[in-house]
This record gives C-alpha cells, structure tokens and sequence, in this order.
C-alpha cells in the first residue's frame, strides 16, 4: 500500500484514518490528463495541472526535444540578441510524463492518442495546445519550399536563423518587404515589432536601406504608438501599405522574391512572408477545429466545442477577444488546468478572469504595451470594457524604458512558469 | 497507462474515494489570481517586476486600488487594475498572501 498523504481536513480525518488501515485498499488508478504541444500553452498546462491536484497524473507530448521561443525572436533577428536565450527544453518537468513524438491520430471516443511510433496513451481528459501551422495553401507561390527562400519566421527556430543571415548578408540600399496578413493570426503586434527591429538594424547598419510592409489589414495592434516611434526613431526607413492603398499581397514568386499585390508588384532583397495560418496540424485531424481552421472552445473550461473531452488552448483556440499571444496561452493553460481539475472530482468550474499584456520592443530601452482583462460572456472570451488599453502616446523616455525592462522580466518570468 | 474507462474519480471505488478529502488549495484560486503570475514571478528573480510573494493582503487590495483610481503611477497596472472589482481584487490579495507553499498542492 503505498504511503499516501492526504489533505486531512474536520470529520473527513477519522474516515481517511479508517481508509489508510483497511487491508483491502489496491493501487489507484489516477486519471491521467494528456496535453499534446511543449509550447507555452501546454507546458504550462501540465505544470499547473500538477501545481493544482498531484492526484492526477498528467504526460505532456512534444516532438522537440527543445522549444524555441517566439516573443523576443525579433531581436534575435535585428541582431540584438542570441536565438540560445530563446530555447527552452523539458528537463524541469518533476512528476510529469515526457513523451518525445508526434501524435499521428486522436481518438475521441476510445479516449487514446495514437503516436507515431505505434504507441498509444489513454486519457480521462486530452488538452491540444498544437499552436499554429502556416497555410501553404492559401497564398499561391507560397508552399513549403518558398518558405526556404522567403522565411515566414513566424514559428521560431531555423526560420528566425534563416530570415537573420538573409538580412545579414543584404547589401545597403536593399529593400526588405515584410508581407503581414489579414485577422486572426498569431500575435497581432509581431510583424511591426519585426519591421521596428529590423529597421533598428538596417539604421545602424545598412541606412540607406528600405522597409516595406505589405498589409493585408487597414489597422495594426498598437498603430499610433508604432507609427509615431517610427517617426521619431526611423524617419524615412518604413513605409506601410494597408490594404486600401493596395498593401494586400496575392501571390509571390520565390525565384525573383517577388510579392504582388492588387496595384503593383515588388522585388525585395529579403522577402519575410508571414502567410495566413491556422491551428497547429493535429487540431483538424482530432476534429477540433472548425471551417476557419480554428478551434471553437467554452469559454471557461477550454473544451472543444465539436468534441467532448478534448480542450484546446493558445494559439490554436478560438479565444474570442483574446489576441494569440504568449501570454494569453499561459493564462488560458492555467484557466484550464483549474477548470480540468474541478471537472475530474465531478465539481463545476469556477468561470475564470483572464490577463492579456503584450510588450513590443521598438527600439532598445523603447517598450510599448497593449494589456486586457477577459471573462467569458456569450460563450466567448470578451474584453471588460473600461480596462485594458495601450501605452500612453506621450508617454516620457522613462516610461519607454521601464517598458521594455519589464518585457525582459516578463519573458523570464513566463519561461519560468512554461519550463522550470 | 491503460485507464480502466475514461472518466475520472466518479467512477473509483467509493472506499478510494475517501482517501482524497478537500480540494488543493489552488483549485479554489479565485477567478484571474493564476493570470497575475505570468508578470509577477518569484521573489528570488531579482526581477523589476516586484513579486507578489510576502505582502499582506490589505496592501495588495490598497496598491489596487491605487492602481485603479490613480493615485499611484503605472505603466500598464492601472489598465490592468480597472478589469477587477474591489470585491475580485480582495479575494485574488487574500489568495496571493498565502504562502506559495499553501496555494499549491501537497506534493
């Protein structure tokens, strides 16, 4: 029998005492939640499933043996900071089942997931937290091998090395494009952070240099703020077409790194194609997601909304009014883990409030946020109005840099919450 | 691990089901406590973002406040403040005051 502690707590002691002696107690079988994706999402899942109730056991299935981080891998690209210092493995995951593989199938109804290798795991619970996967079908000339030649850089790793030594080995006076999508997609403020840092690098390095950013959107997350840190920061250096000036770009041609658009075609030096995109791969083949590619969940227990006993969280779930971020992925993992736990002991979960704050880096020491508070409200995740909001316009120099030292602490913070 | 079903502690023997007896403290988290420590980590960081580890609750509930009239300074807790109530705030404050050993489960 093993030795088991328990939270003793009023009456319930003298029964737990007589359950502790009885001869006939046989080994529990814990129910086992099984999260699929290392990434923020589900590494902070099952972390925090474990933080919440030991009695579960819980494996978390990756296929890398490593993470690398998107947020702060722009710097890395503008060459302000080492793609080392984005990488996160799986060794502080005490009390937590690693599996390295790659899910080939779910199961829904025989609660198992089915690996690669042949393997299969059963679950009482199953969270997905699949991120996302670039459309290679949604923008014609943009396939697999044109993201080779015209990085998206939009999942970190070879692609972020790729897009950097591509803007390394630009001569000055090149023209760099960055091609930005239309709503919903994969950190809202990411590519004109991108193009901030990437004009930082261009100003010291190689000024004579250009920036165009191809919008297929007539707005961006934190726009006012941007614009104007370019103004002051980078005058001359970006230009940004939205989408009534023609911005949206139709196709590319990976031979000559041309982009078209509606009114005009351009030849870049460097070409950063960040395509249309949609929940990460297993998310359709578990029949989670839905005709837009992504995945609709309640609001309050992150369970699919199209099939029972799996729950979908980050970058892959439909979020409401929660940008994909991060940080979202870190709250919507921990709402879940409570919301998995009540639900395992039969009890209802509590409905949660969640945080969203999202720093950009315009500039070394020059920090922007954008911040909301969510609840659920008509089956979705809406903001509460009142709080939330961006950076003050004309904010000081200090508030810049406080800005950005905070983006640093939050990065390690949130790291330290995901990973160990 | 094979599960003999697919449901959870329902469907265990009704003696087993004894043995557990109260929720883990975080599982009562009340509703966004868990968010605030995606900003504010560790006192051992040595972070810029001050820990919430060791502050009793009433100055948590009073910075807040503060927070959210505008009585103290901010550059992005002011946005964040305005999202809870004075109610929600004490709750997520008398939660957080509790050491981090007690929110957790026993190990």
């Amino acid at each position: 029998m093993p030795n088991r502690r328990v939270v003793i707590g009023g009456a319930a002691a003298s029964i737990a005492t007589i359950a502790l002696a009885a001869p006939h107690v046989h080994a529990r079988t814990p129910p086992r939640v099984v999260v699929v994706g290392g990434g923020f999402a589900g590494a902070s899942c099952a972390r925090a499933l474990r933080l919440i109730d030991r009695d579960l056991a819980v494996t978390l299935i990756e296929q890398n043996t490593n993470y690398i981080a998107c947020p702060f891998s722009n710097a890395v690209l503008a060459g302000l900071r080492n793609i080392e210092a984005q990488s996160f493995g799986y060794g502080g995951f005490d009390g937590i089942e690693i599996v390295q593989g790659r899910v080939a199938a779910v199961d829904a109804e025989q609660h198992r997931v089915l690996l690669d290798d042949g393997s299969t795991i059963d679950y009482a619970r199953l969270v997905l937290a699949p991120g996302i996967d670039p459309r290679f079908d949604a923008l014609p000339g943009y396939d697999a091998t044109a993201a080779e030649i015209m990085p998206h850089a939009w999942k970190a790793g070879p692609q972020t090395l790729l897009l950097r030594d591509q803007l390394r080995a630009m001569e000055d006076g090149g023209v760099v494009v960055i091609s930005a999508p239309a709503n919903p997609f994969r950190c809202p403020p990411g590519p004109y952070e991108r193009a901030s840092l990437i004009a930082h690098y261009l100003k010291t390095n190689k000024p004579r240099s250009k920036l165009i950013i191809l919008d297929a959107k007539d707005g961006f997350s934190k726009q006012r703020l941007f614009e104007a840190a370019w103004r002051e920061l980078y005058p001359g250096l970006i230009e940004w077409v939205p989408l009534s000036s023609g911005g949206r770009v139709t196709e590319v041609d990976p031979a000559t790194r041309t982009l078209v658009t509606e009114f005009d075609s351009y030849r870049a030096d460097v070409a950063n194609v960040i395509p249309p995109q949609h929940a990460g791969r297993i998310a359709k083949s578990a029949g989670v997601a839905d005709q837009t590619g992504w995945c609709p969940v309640d609001p309050v227990t992150f369970e699919s909304r199209l099939r029972p006993g799996i729950h979908v969280i980050g970058d892959a779930a439909i979020g409401g009014a929660m940008p994909k971020s991060a940080f979202s992925a870190n709250a919507q993992a921990k709402a879940c883990a409570a919301a998995l736990a009540a639900l395992l002991r039969e009890r209802e979960p509590t409905p949660p409030k969640l945080i969203n704050t999202c720093y950009s880096l315009v500039a070394p020491g020059y920090g922007i946020s954008i911040a909301g508070v969510y609840q659920p409200r008509d089956g979705l995740l809406a903001e509460i109005e009142g709080a939330g909001g961006t950076s003050p316009l004309d904010a000081a120099a200090e508030v810049r840099e406080l800005e950005a030292a905070y983006a640093e602490d939050w990065f390690r913070t949130i790291t330290s919450e995901a990973f160990g | 691990m094979r599960l003999r079903n697919g449901h959870g502690w329902a469907s265990m023997p009704v003696l087993l089901g004894v043995l557990v007896v109260g929720a883990p403290a975080w599982a009562d988290a009340p509703p966004g406590a868990a968010a605030c420590t995606g900003c504010h980590g560790s006192a051992a960081s040595g972070s810029a973002i001050p820990s919430l580890e060791g502050h009793a609750a009433a100055d948590i509930v009073a910075q807040m406040r503060a927070f959210r009239g505008g009585q103290r300074t901010a550059t992005v807790m002011d946005r964040i403040a305005s999202g809870f109530s004075e109610e929600e705030t004490r709750a997520i404050a008398e939660w957080l005051a509790q050491p981090e050993a007690v929110r957790h489960a026993e190990p």
